[in-house]
Parts: C-alpha cells; structure tokens; sequence
C-alpha cells in the first residue's frame, strides 16, 4: 500500500539563457509514495498554478522512458539515483524518505544552454547525427533484409548501443561537458554492422569534429557517463570510437 | 443534393491496383522537383520518414515537430513490433494473409484496396530498415526472427527487444537527418501547427507557433502533409505521450476536411491499472507479452473479494482455482486474440465482480507456466525490460519466484487492465491520401484509411513507415504535377494574413479568460467523462448524457480556465490550453459518431448491441461505410456524410476467434 511523505522541494529558476537563475523552495505535503517524480512535479505546478504562479518548466513526454526528453539533475545526479538506471520519469517518490529535501536542477553544460528553469536546448545532439549518424541508403534501393546475415551477438550488441534516447545524462553528467558516450553509442552501432561498414570511417570522423565544434568536451575516462546512463551505455563503445577515429585518420 | 466523398479508388482486381495505380500517376520531373516545396508537419514514423524520403527525391521540404528533436515524436514508445508478409518462418503467410487478417481484425470496416497496399509494401519496409541498420532481433544462423501478435496464426512480427518503435523511428530519424545535411529538409523544432492556410481552394501553407518564442509564423509550399498522430490524449488518461494532441487535425477538420470513424477508438488491453487521482499517464506493457503470459482471474467470487480486499496474493490461488477467461471463450487464439476482443472480456469479468486489485479494475498477467517450460532466462531475454519497467512503477518484478504448491512453482502475476491507446479514426483520405482540402495530405495514425474499427497489434508501425516510405512519396507526385500549383505563392497574401489574425485572436481570447481552474483540472474531467461515457461500453443515453457535459463543460473551460503568464516567450500552460480547446470539440465529436453508429463493431462498443455471449454484433445492412463528419461549428452538431464500403476480394462474415 502506498504511504504518503513530505519533503522540501528546492528546483531552479531561470528565465532564459542570460538569466543567471535561483533555486525556488516549496514545501510538498503529503504525496503518495507511488507517485512519479514528474507526477509530483505535475502537483507541484498546480498548487503554483493555483496561487497564481508560473508553472516550472521542465522538458518531458513519453513518461515511459524512452522518449529521452525528460532532464532533470536531481540531488546531484542526472535523473536521480536508481539501481539499474531509469530516466526521471521512471523515478517514483518510494525512493525518497519523509523530511528529505530534494534538490532540483537542469543539465549544466556549455552544449546545452537553458531555455527556461530545468528545460534545456539539446539541438546539437541532432546536429552531430547530421554530420554523419546514418547509412547513405534511399527508400526503395534496399535489397531483400535477410540477404545480409548479421551473427546474432552482432545484432544484439548493435541494439545495446542503439539503445541510447539521446536525453544528455552522459554530458551533464561529465565534468568535461562530453559528449563521447552519445557520439559512440552511435558510431559502435553502425561500425558493428555490415550496412554501416561502408561508412565508418567518415562517420566516425564527421561525428568527431562536430562534437567539437560544438563545444562539448573531451573523454577523459572518469566513467561518470557510464554510471549514470539510463539505458547502460557502456564506456567500451568509446574505446572502440577511438579506435574507429584513429583508423580512419591513419588511412587519410 | 447529397454530398459525397470519392475514394479514388484505382479500377481492377484488387492485387493489381496499386501496381496499375503507379504505372499510371503523373510523376514530376528531376528538375521541377527543385523548385517544389512540401510542409510535413510532424516526426513520428510517419512524418519522418515522408520527410526523408521527399528530400531524398529531390523536393524541399519544411518539416515540423513540437518536441526539442524529431527522434522524441511518440512512435518511439512502440515496444512490441512490426508486421510485415515475408513468411521468413515457412508458416503460410502472404500478402493476401496480412490483408485479410487486417481486414478482419478490423472488424470489416476498412477500406479494401488501401489495406492490400499495406500488406503490399510491409516487406519494403523491413528491407528499408535493415539497409539503415535497425538491429532487429535475429536467430543464431543470422535471419531475422519473428514472434506472433494478436489477430494472426502466423509469425509475421519483427520486433528489436521491447523497443521497436524506438528503433524504427531512429531509423527514420537517421535518413532524415542525412537529408537536413544535404540541405533537402529544413527541421522547425519546438514549433506547433495552428492553423492551415489555404489559397484558391488548396492547402498552400500553415502558421506555426514558435514555442520558445511564443511567435507566430508563416510558410507556404506546393502541399502541406500532416503526420501529427491521433487524439487519444482526449481521455486524459492514455498511452501517449503528454505532449499527444490533435490540434492540428482538428483545425484540418475545422477548415472543412472531413474527419472519418471518430468513434474507432482503441482500448489496449494490457496497461498497467490506475492507481490513484495524481496520475498522468498509463503505461503500455506490450502486446508481446500475451506470446507467453496467460491472463486469469479467480474462478470464485470470494477469492477476488480478498484479492480486493488485500488479504490473499494472485499466487495463492492453486491452477485449478483460476478461470484463464481468453483460453475458455476464444479456444483458436486464446490470449491472442485482437485488442478490442480482450479488452472488454477483461472489461466483462471485472464488471461481474472478479477483478483482482483494491480498485477491482485489473486482471492477472502470469508468466509462471513459461517461466516453468522455457526457464527464467528465456523470458528475460524476450522481456527484461517490460519486466524491469514494470518493477520501478509498481514495486513488484513479475519474474521472482512467489511461492511453491504442491511442486508447481508460482511467480509474482501482472496486474493489468485496458487503457486508451491509438485512434483508428481520424481524416478523412482518398486513395492518395489526400484529404477532402485539395493539397492537404494526412499520413499515418493521423488518417483513419488502413485499420478499420480496429488496428491488429505491429499494424501501426507498419502503417505509419509505409505512408511515409512507400505511398505518400508516389501519390502526392500526382498531385505535384498539376502545373496550376508550381508558382511559388508569398506569406503576405491576404489568406496568411486572416489565419494568423485568427490564431492570434484565439490566443488572446484563452489568455483573457482569466478564471480560477487550471488546464489540466478541466482536462481531467473531460477524461472522466470520455471514459464513462464515451469509453469501452457504450449506449445511446450515456453518450447523449456525455455530450452535454462536454458541452458544459467546453461553457467552464470558456469561462473559468486560468493561464499564468503571458503569450510572450514560452508559455507551457496556454500551448496545454489550445490543445484542451481541441480536445473538447474532438471528444465530442467521438461522441457524435458512436451515437450515430447504431452496432458494434471493433473499438466501438454498443452495448445495445451485442449478441448473447457478449461479442460485438454488426450491422453490415445500415452500417457497412465509413463515417464522414463536416464540420458545422463549435455548438453546432457536424454532419455526416457516408462513404459506402465495397468487398470486391473478402466475403464478409462475422468475426470468429473461436475456432
């Protein structure tokens, strides 16, 4: 049966990207311990709502952890903590005690400026796969699908690293502000597949520069991505990245 | 003069249409297609991969989504998988099989010749998504594997993990950002569809709202294609996602195209159950699972009783005491059978009284009997993640061992009961997909064409790739090619003018309401009242009560709603208003079709209408057409306007999953 807590709610508000931004205090009152964090965060809006307030803005959607939008840096950690990893909205309030306070905060890094409170502005994420994250293949020229026989521990390591939602955790997550673990998990997916052979070294280089030039940092291999990545990206695709960088550079 | 509506259906046996078709559309030339533009408006499977395979043909396309990417659109929520008639497992499939399970699974209330198509183009789309990389699942010999889904005798299912929609729309995502590179598509991210804007009788464009400027803004193209999805969220309590909304469509519907089988709503039978008045969503556990889950209750009242009550568990109660009610009513399928089917048999044994949580709204999903054949590991392997996703949300993992009797071992059951999940309806399309707006175009769930009064489980993927792949990019050329749209038109014309001023008037008005009641507490009304009377029993006086309260209810929201804020900058709470303000017209609307609709049939439920065992009893003599709605304004009843269904392949019978 569900048991209700209350704790103090302490989430960040900044109106837009020059804002230099404040934490926020409100005392949430009995919620039930089977709601969703998202869900208190929805209860929290309408009693702000309700004063007459603007509500806090976050980005979420699907609310079933797949969808990547949801980005909240909660107590420290992006997402919050969990055992297995699970994005916020998959965090429910049972993993919270009575009296806690709970620390609220967007995705803090140079790659992702603010656009209001917790919602961040994620678009270079889709700007790196443009520069490279696809296989050259048009609708119609396809051959048969089971003319290309993949062994079935590539096929399931290639869905592990196509496992990734894009949400950012890795980079907010990084203290160098890296996007390695996204740019990988990307790269090792099509690298380990035939379709993807043909370009995987342009990709792997393409990818590289723009991460980059976006401004996003370099792996220093803390592992902090790693740990907190809701789908358990692993830190292997990053080296087997580097070893796709550097083949290709070798053979330019 | 009776109005009506013309299919454009293509002449001939209903095998060769689609080839005839092709063989003789007008197709526009490398060099015209330059100087073409298209908006599609959404990035779902639908909308991205039109998007994609548009710029990959050389026209240019603007293409729209709400959400920060186009890789978060809600077709990535999908988990079980995708249909297609390759007959990889030697088990007697072929396009006419898909066609015909289509049909049938739509209760005979599809169109025909649209249907053959889709089984037609399914193995393109699996080819297609194998060349991009989509790692489906695979056998040890490398081929592609295949598991069953509901509604079909055969293994035509290809499925990566439970994250199949993901995968397939990354796939899409990838071709369409291949084609934002080579300058072919321009992305509009966080933007929103208002209105359309039409020009000498045809869509020449959209305003859209720039949601972190909270601006207005005009474009104009050749043709605007709609791919927004369907309009589930006007429950509240849904599958989709938050963001789901059918404001674009409703506005479509509102400049005069016609909306199509509203009434068709599909109730998923296996969500997790309510569990309290906070809630914001319901969260889907795939289809797949019924492959090995067998769904039960209690044989006996008072076994439910202390279910309810909480004072015995699902696993103390021994094989013979449980009643696996798919398996007794439906010997041919069991746990298989369509959505619609199993949903109100779970609908049925609650009502009586045998539901298995405090709420009695749940039944069993128990995976004990193939965790005992097949082991534990064979089940994670198929469904970790549903498992997983189960646990964090409830607290408890259907894979842990619960208790042994008499040497049969018992692991913790699922607790699941139906919950809205997609929209067979929707608007109104030709043959061509065109809507009855000359150069408006609606793809994937955001049309009604492909699934009848009910959609067969993997069907929406497959439906939703192949307008985007392998239709859309063919019919609209015809279009294309008439030389009277070519001229390039400019956003100043008086047209763009009056749509902006009435979206704007709009947003002012809803600003200036000034009330005391939130969105989402008027919303959630209008979900309760969807569900009671508008949900998966349905009768003629509930939907009348129904359509007066939401006409009551439209007077508050008019009246009494509140928006903090202002309409500069980025305002969540009034884009959730405008989204509310459709949501009333379209649950009415819903209401008006199923009132109209005097049979059961699919999604839609008459409870005047059902035969003695409780199964949905058509009437193909006055209700065999699709149901066309004109919209008459706001308070004001639509019209409605048939399109006569025509069998020239199937014989239609009753729908039997019996033996």
């Amino acid at each position: 049966m569900a048991k209700n807590i209350s704790f103090t709610l302490k989430f960040w508000r900044q109106n837009g990207p020059k804002d230099k931004g404040h934490f926020e205090t409100h005392q949430m009152k009995n919620i039930p311990d089977d709601t969703s964090f998202l869900e208190m965060l929805d209860i929290l809006n309408e009693e702000l709502i309700e004063a007459g307030e603007e509500p806090f803005v976050f980005d979420h959607d699907c609310r079933e952890g797949i969808c990547g939008m949801c980005s909240l840096y909660i107590n420290g950690t992006p997402h919050g903590k969990t055992e297995r990893g699970a994005t916020t909205c998959q965090l429910y309030m049972r993993r919270f005690k009575d009296g806690d306070t709970i620390t609220v905060e967007p995705w803090r890094s140079a790659g992702f400026p603010v656009i209001k409170d917790c919602m961040v502005d994620r678009n270079a994420f889709d700007k790196i796969i443009q520069a490279g994250g696809y296989t050259s293949i048009r609708a119609g020229q396809a051959q048969d699908a089971n003319a290309i026989l993949i062994p079935k521990q590539n096929a399931d390591e290639a869905m592990d690293c196509a496992s990734c939602i894009g949400c950012g955790a890795c980079v907010a997550a990084c203290k160098n502000g890296s996007a390695m673990l996204f740019v990988s998990s990307k790269v090792s997916q099509l690298a380990l597949l035939p379709q993807g052979r043909p370009e995987a070294a342009k990709r792997a280089k393409a990818m590289m520069a723009k991460m980059e030039e976006l401004g996003f940092g370099n792996c220093t291999n803390t592992r902090a991505c790693e740990a907190v990545c809701p789908k358990n990206e692993s830190i292997a695709n990053i080296a087997r990245l580097n070893r796709e960088f550097i083949k290709a550079k070798l053979n330019d | 003069m009776v109005k009506q509506v013309d299919s454009r259906i293509p002449e001939g046996p209903v095998a060769e249409k689609w080839t005839n078709y092709k063989a003789h559309q007008r197709l526009v030339n490398p060099k015209n297609k330059l100087k073409l533009d298209v908006i599609v408006v959404g990035t779902g499977l639908a909308g991205a991969s039109a998007a994609a395979t548009l710029g990959e043909m050389g026209f240019n396309v603007l293409n729209f989504c709400i959400q920060d990417s186009p890789r978060r659109a809600h077709s990535i929520a999908a988990q079980g998988g995708i249909n297609a008639a390759k007959n990889y497992q030697n088990d007697g499939d072929s396009v006419y099989r898909l066609f015909y399970d289509t049909v049938k699974g739509g209760d005979y209330r599809a169109r025909e010749a649209n249907v053959y198509r889709l089984a037609e183009v399914s193995n393109n789309i699996i080819d297609q998504c194998v060349a991009q990389g989509v790692p489906f699942a695979r056998e040890y010999g490398g081929m592609l594997a295949n598991r069953s889904f509901g509604g079909a005798q055969v293994s035509r299912t290809f499925y990566a993990k439970g994250q199949t929609g993901q995968q397939l729309l990354l796939g899409a995502y990838s071709s369409l950002s291949a084609q934002v590179q080579a300058g072919k598509v321009k992305l509009y991210t966080r933007y929103e569809m208002e209105d359309v804007v039409i020009v000498n009788g045809r869509a020449r464009g959209i305003i859209a709202k720039n949601l972190v400027t909270g601006k207005l803004e005009r474009f104009s193209a050749n043709a605007v294609v709609i791919a927004t999805g369907g309009y589930g969220n006007a429950y509240f309590l849904s599958t989709n996602a938050m963001g789901c909304n059918c404001t674009a469509a409703v506005q479509c519907y509102r400049k005069g195209a016609y909306f199509a089988n509203p009434s068709y709503v599909q109730i998923h039978p296996t969500c997790i159950p309510v569990h309290g008045d906070k809630q914001s969503k319901l969260t889907l556990m795939s289809e797949s699972l019924r492959n090995d889950g067998r769904i039960w209750v209690p044989k006996k009242l008072e076994d439910a009783k202390a279910l309810q009550a909480g004072t015995k568990q699902g696993y103390e109660i021994p094989e013979e005491d449980r009643d696996y009610y798919l398996e007794r009513r439906y010997p041919a399928f069991g746990n298989l059978v369509p959505r619609d089917v199993a949903s109100r048999a779970a609908k049925e044994r609650c009502d009586k009284g045998y539901g298995v949580n405090n709420t009695g709204l749940a039944v069993f999903l128990d995976f004990s009997e193939s965790i005992n054949r097949l082991g534990l590991d064979v089940i994670m392997q198929r469904y970790g993640n549903l498992f997983e996703m189960y646990e964090e949300i409830t607290d408890v993992f259907p894979g842990k061992l619960a208790k042994e009797i008499n040497g049969e071992k018992y692991y913790y059951p699922m607790m699941i009961y139906p919950a809205i999940h997609y929209t067979m309806g929707g608007i109104w399309v030709d043959y061509e997909l065109m809507t009855t707006i000359k150069g408006l175009f609606a793809i994937g769930e955001c049309n009604f064409s492909d699934h009848g009064a009910n959609r067969l489980g993997a069907s929406a993927l497959m439906q939703g790739l192949a307008d985007g792949y392998f239709v859309l990019p063919y019919t609209i050329q015809n279009y294309l090619a008439d030389q009277e749209i070519w001229p390039r038109i400019g956003t100043d014309l008086p047209e763009f003018d009056e749509a902006e001023k009435g979206v704007q008037a709009e947003i002012d008005r809803l600003m200036n309401i000034k009330g005391k009641r939130s969105v989402d507490s008027i919303h959630k009304e209008l979900g309760h009242i969807m569900w009671e009377h508008v949900g998966m029993g349905r009768t003629a006086e509930g939907l009348k009560e129904g359509i007066e309260m939401i006409k009551k209810l439209r007077k508050e929201f008019n009246t009494n709603l509140f928006i903090p804020g202002s309409k500069e900058g980025l305002n969540v709470e009034l884009d959730k208003a405008i989204h509310l303000r459709d949501f009333l017209t379209m649950g009415q609307l819903v209401a008006y079709d199923a009132l109209s609709r005097n049979e059961s049939c699919g999604g839609h439920f008459r409870e005047e209408h059902q035969t003695e065992e409780g199964e949905a009893k058509r009437d193909d003599e006055n209700y065999f057409y699709v149901g066309c709605w004109e919209y008459q304004g706001e308070e004001t009843a639509p019209e409605l306007i048939k399109e006569p269904l025509n069998y020239e392949a199937i014989k239609i019978q009753t729908r039997n999953y019996k033996n």
